[in-house]
């Protein structure tokens, strides 16, 4: 075991994966010499070598274009998008093409990439650097959506994404990579150093998909969230006094519907958190789908705490933010009588 | 600021210009901007030269067959008699199989057909300058890379009856074909998208150390994507094995070349930018073309990298069975084409060579034509779109993953219960 923030965790992985199968080839906009901006593919170009982890032009359409042709050929890329808010020029890359190749080829081709992203909010990046586009892929048959809450998952489930036969689109809460945040903007920043999360083995382990953590155990409400809202939906719990049951679903598609069913069958209660704008978020889906699997054990109505459905407003970051406070005026909401 | 109040002004108004073809319905066929030098007159380059040592070659045209059939100038190739009229099979095999579909999507055997006609060689001569194990990424315009591959007609028609023998289970629109044994990609209708994810291919062939190019084809109308741009962008910064392949027919549906940027550059010009050799060759010249792709197959096996080729043509036929070309262009274009028609061409050089005769040809064309009817009551005896059988209702679940996850596998089960 070695202690490693989130940062560090993901390259372990990508080290682990590159020594492990010559097939895997990690590229994307400044990951190669330099590391990545957020240092996640750092040392992984001199280690490994330039044809391995390379640096690509400023194309986000390109660059998974490239990934789908590799997994033709029969590689595992994993292409990094510097931030979730540039995917969108590769929309038709991952949607129609990734997503849709094994099922339009009768199952004779198919691209198992991986796409990694950092994600959301926390880091004063205004709107096109702090956005949480989670809810768009989920909504596309044939990829799956990844976003892990913490350097122990984040390492398993990237190793698993990586062998995945499908294409998986990883996103990484950027406000994660260096220390847990719970929402506390103006207390201290607390180091991953300090959380048992923090352990990593150094080799090979996997965390598998579609596999939600019940991080806190509770009998009063279960609160659904996943990426930096885990850490959030905690906080606010210790704040409130309720007792709520966590989850993190690590892995939105496909969905560990049986942890929460279980959970809100046994709470009668539930609050779904989550940092992306709220129509049409995936929150509307977690919702349905516990209406349709718990109605009759459902003691308030379903609470979504979210970001408002604006764009990241820079100087607001906190105002948009749906920080413990929020979080905790839903749990009492749903709690009274 | 208020257009009363404006200095009067000595230079004209802005002019919005709208690109407008040489000829609509009801006037004559205008071929006159298409300007080209005779057969043999453009100078073949070392596969050696960059891109900027070879410009002239991204607006000559370069031809090989003269109008009596002798194959002439530097660019002609070494190949035999007898492979020439292998391709000269596989182009009136490519041209039967579309004309009996064509007439199968109107007894409503299948909803969708799209010919080649009048483009059989880019497809033909490419496939034979190619090894069979290179990897192709095409459009829905290259049947006949999968005939001249030997690929059998049954199976791609059962993917057109969408029948109980489709390997695409009934997904696909007709013709959109896949086939991994014939190295053959998938092919989609998001144009453009196989142009970039080629170079991807290409990219892994040369890591892995393999011998194998990628060749990758795009209509003109679909140069005007992103993706064209992000595969001449790859394909020069990693130095690909692949040959980019533009096949300019003239029409985008019902837009002229003009409105996908061909009135202001040659579509081979483009990648003069990229720093990518680019080539513009007639595409109704079976030894030009053959020719061009073996050197540009040369550049891409010996590390020199990507090669754009332009191949002119002319789409003899609608778009698809959706269109009708009458309403946007008049009727008796294509036979004023001044490229010809393929088969045609190729037929006269080998008559020519003496290796061919009239007799020869005729019996060629029944023995095709007799091997499609053949193949197509044979994939008809599986099925057909108007009367089935398809494959069962229940496999539209499957290979959306791998493993089928619970959400599907429930909403399978609902489908199941279904009457």
């Amino acid at each position: 075991m070695t202690t490693m923030n989130m940062a560090q965790a993901l390259n372990s992985a990508m080290d682990t994966m590159l020594a492990r199968d010559p097939n895997v080839v990690i590229f994307g906009e400044d990951v190669g010499y330099f590391g990545g901006v957020f240092r996640c593919t750092a040392d992984l170009q001199q280690k490994h070598g330039v044809d391995r982890v390379f640096d690509t032009p400023v194309a986000e359409g390109g660059i998974l274009a490239m990934a789908v042709g590799m997994g033709v050929y029969g590689l595992r890329p994993v292409a990094e998008i510097q931030f979730a808010d540039y995917i969108y020029p590769a929309i038709d890359q991952l949607v129609s093409e990734a997503a849709r190749l094994r099922y339009r080829s009768g199952g004779e081709f198919s691209a198992p990439l991986t796409v990694r992203a950092p994600s959301g909010g926390g880091i004063f990046g205004g709107q096109t650097h702090s956005q949480s586009p989670e809810a768009l892929f989920t909504h596309v048959c044939g990829l799956k959506t990844v976003i892990p809450s913490n350097p122990y998952d984040a390492k398993g489930l990237l190793i698993s994404a990586i062998e995945d036969d499908d294409p998986v689109v990883f996103f990484e809460p950027k406000r994660l990579y260096n220390g847990p945040f719970d929402g506390h903007h103006e207390r201290p920043v607390q180091p991953w150093a300090k959380y048992p999360a923090s352990e990593v083995p150094e080799g090979y382990y996997s965390v598998p998909l579609g596999k939600a953590a019940i991080v806190r155990r509770g009998s009063d409400v279960t609160v659904v969230a996943y990426g930096t809202m885990v850490h959030v939906a905690v906080a606010a719990a210790e704040m409130t006094g309720i007792d709520a049951e966590v989850i993190d679903l690590r892995t939105l598609v496909p969905l560990d519907i049986d942890t929460i069913v279980a959970s809100v069958k046994k709470t009668g209660r539930c609050v779904i958190v989550h940092e992306a704008t709220r129509t049409s978020g995936f929150g509307a889906e977690l919702s349905a789908l516990i209406q349709e699997n718990c109605f009759y054990h459902l003691e308030s109505k379903i609470e979504r705490v979210t970001g408002w459905d604006t764009p990241y407003p820079l100087a607001f970051e906190w105002d948009y933010f749906p920080g413990p406070d929020r979080v905790a005026k839903a749990l009492r909401r749903t709690m009274e009588p | 600021m208020n257009p009363e109040n404006r200095e009067p002004l000595l230079q004209p108004a802005l002019k919005l210009h709208i690109p407008e073809p040489s000829a609509r319905p009801g006037s004559a066929p205008d071929f006159t901007h298409l300007s080209f030098a005779a057969a043999g007159a453009v100078r073949r380059p070392q596969v050696s030269e960059t891109a900027r040592q070879m410009q002239d070659l991204a607006f000559d045209l370069i031809r090989v067959l003269d109008d009596t059939g002798k194959a002439v100038g530097p660019w002609r190739p070494d190949i035999s008699a007898e492979r020439l009229k292998h391709g000269l099979r596989a182009m009136l095999l490519t041209r039967a199989f579309d004309e009996r579909l064509l007439v199968s999507q109107r007894q409503g055997k299948t909803s969708f057909y799209m010919q080649c006609t009048g483009e059989e060689a880019v497809a033909v001569a490419q496939a034979a300058a190619l090894d069979s194990t290179d990897m192709l990424f095409p459009t829905y315009r290259q049947q006949g890379l999968l005939i001249a591959r030997g690929w059998s007609l049954v199976d791609m028609m059962c993917q057109v009856f969408s029948n109980s023998h489709d390997r695409m289970k009934g997904r696909q629109l007709p013709v959109f074909y896949s086939s991994k044994d014939a190295n053959f990609f998938s092919i989609s209708g998001n144009l453009g998208t196989q142009f970039s994810q080629a170079v991807g291919w290409a990219m892994a062939s040369a890591y892995k150390r393999d011998h194998r190019i990628a060749s990758a084809w795009i209509g003109d109308g679909a140069t005007a994507e992103g993706d064209f741009h992000y595969a001449l962008t790859s394909a020069a910064v990693y130095r690909a094995p692949i040959i980019l392949n533009v096949v300019n027919n003239q029409w985008a549906i019902s837009s002229y070349q003009g409105i996908a940027g061909g009135d202001e550059a040659t579509f081979a010009a483009r990648g003069i930018g990229y720093g990518i050799p680019a080539l513009r060759v007639d595409g109704n010249d079976f030894l030009a073309v053959y020719a061009v792709t073996r050197w540009a197959a040369e550049r891409a096996r010996t590390n020199l990298g990507p090669t754009l080729v332009e191949l002119v043509t002319y789409r003899a036929a609608p778009h698809s069975t959706s269109d009708d070309p009458s309403k946007y262009r008049p009727s008796n274009e294509s036979a004023s084409w001044p490229l010809g028609d393929p088969v045609e061409r190729l037929k006269k050089h080998l008559i020519h060579e003496n290796a061919w005769s009239e007799e020869a040809h005729v019996a060629l064309d029944q023995e095709v034509k007799e091997e499609v009817r053949v193949a197509a009551k044979e994939a008809e005896s599986y099925g057909t779109l108007g009367k089935g059988p398809k494959p069962d209702r229940s496999t539209i679940f499957e290979d959306v993953f791998k493993e089928m996850p619970w959400h599907l596998r429930q909403q399978r089960d609902e489908l199941e219960s279904e009457q």
